[in-house]
């Protein structure tokens, strides 16, 4: 290319006024080998603008986190519904009341054999209770009868002296 | 979206945000963590992703702020980012052009550039991009923008040129 056209696009450069087509055009012509001596510093610095374009970025981005994070929310609400849900059924289970009603006819039969059962044991009581009342209120009787005795021993130490 | 939809959309600019972050950061890990804090961002909005009109554009004035808070909490916390890699990164280059190290230069000076200037210069004259996205990204009209990209320019130019005088003259 005319090193006059050249230097009329250098004029426009620093001015900014360049559009990126002639921006290239410079730096196309700057990427040979040799350039005029005088425009030797726009060699180094077209150079250094080409070459910092080819650096990149290497590092990985670690997008998954941000997923497990809400993974493991999820499992902790889980969690906590489920001992919620324990907790619930634990409670509610014990003061269920059960009436005679609500029995199976086995639990019915039982429940009035055990009751007859029981009935009699009480009335078996009783009648032992009443004999002992009985054997005790006889046991007085003869209590009372001996303390005649003691009065048969008086008279007789009477007549004795 | 799935993490491959969002891949593809991110791929055509990941580098660009990342050497933008590296112009303001010039740290390389600075930058790299500083690349992987918008793409999380970005990943973690991805529902509003199809609303953005401009992804791109929207990403990059993203990576300007996101850079340009580093910065100032870096300067209120009185601390300096290190930077000692910008020799490596030029090694291939070097061979490739043999101009000793006129192009490291460049970097250095263009360090020195305030980073309005830096980040115009980064987006035009790297990134390649038109001036009506750049007015976009950074907020400015056009006519704020070439005056600054010129000064940029010219200083650059400047500045190189003293570095190729020294010791000659």
């Amino acid at each position: 290319m005319v090193l006059n056209s050249i230097e009329k696009l250098i004029e426009k450069y620093d001015n900014g006024e360049t559009t990126l087509k002639e921006e290239q055009q410079l730096k196309d012509y700057f990427s040979q080998e040799t350039v005029p001596p005088h425009l030797e510093v726009y060699k180094s610095m077209f150079q250094y603008f080409l070459h910092t374009q080819e650096e990149q970025f290497t590092k990985d981005v670690p997008l998954k986190p941000r997923k497990t994070y809400t993974l493991y929310k999820w499992i902790s609400v889980a969690a906590i519904a489920v001992l919620m849900f324990g907790i619930y059924t634990q409670v509610d289970v014990t003061p269920e009341q059960r009436t005679f009603a609500s029995l199976t006819a086995e639990e019915k039969e039982a429940y009035v054999q055990t009751k007859e059962l029981l009935g009699l044991l009480s009335s078996k009581l009783n009648q032992g209770t009443e004999s002992i009342a009985m054997v005790s209120s006889n046991f007085d009787k003869g209590a009372n009868n001996m303390s005649y005795l003691g009065d048969v021993s008086k008279t007789t130490s009477k007549i004795l002296k | 979206m799935t993490q491959a939809e969002f891949l593809k959309i991110v791929m055509p600019f990941k580098d660009k945000v990342f050497r933008l972050a590296k112009r303001l950061l010039v740290s390389q890990e600075e930058a790299e963590d500083a690349t992987q804090e918008i793409l999380l961002k970005l990943w973690n909005n991805k529902q509003k992703i199809s609303e953005y009109k401009n992804v791109e554009a929207f990403s990059m004035t993203m990576t300007k702020n996101f850079c340009l808070d580093k910065l100032k909490s870096k300067h209120s916390q009185n601390l300096k980012i290190v930077h000692s890699n910008y020799q490596d990164n030029n090694v291939s280059l070097q061979k490739q052009v043999e101009l000793n190290d006129s192009v490291d230069w460049v970097s250095k000076i263009m360090e020195e550039l305030p980073e309005q200037q830096k980040i115009i210069l980064q987006l035009r004259d790297i990134e390649q991009y038109d001036f009506d996205e750049i007015a976009k990204m950074l907020d400015m009209n056009h006519t704020a923008i070439r005056v600054a990209l010129s000064r940029a320019r010219k200083t650059l130019r400047e500045k190189l040129t003293k570095t190729h005088s020294y010791g000659v003259k």
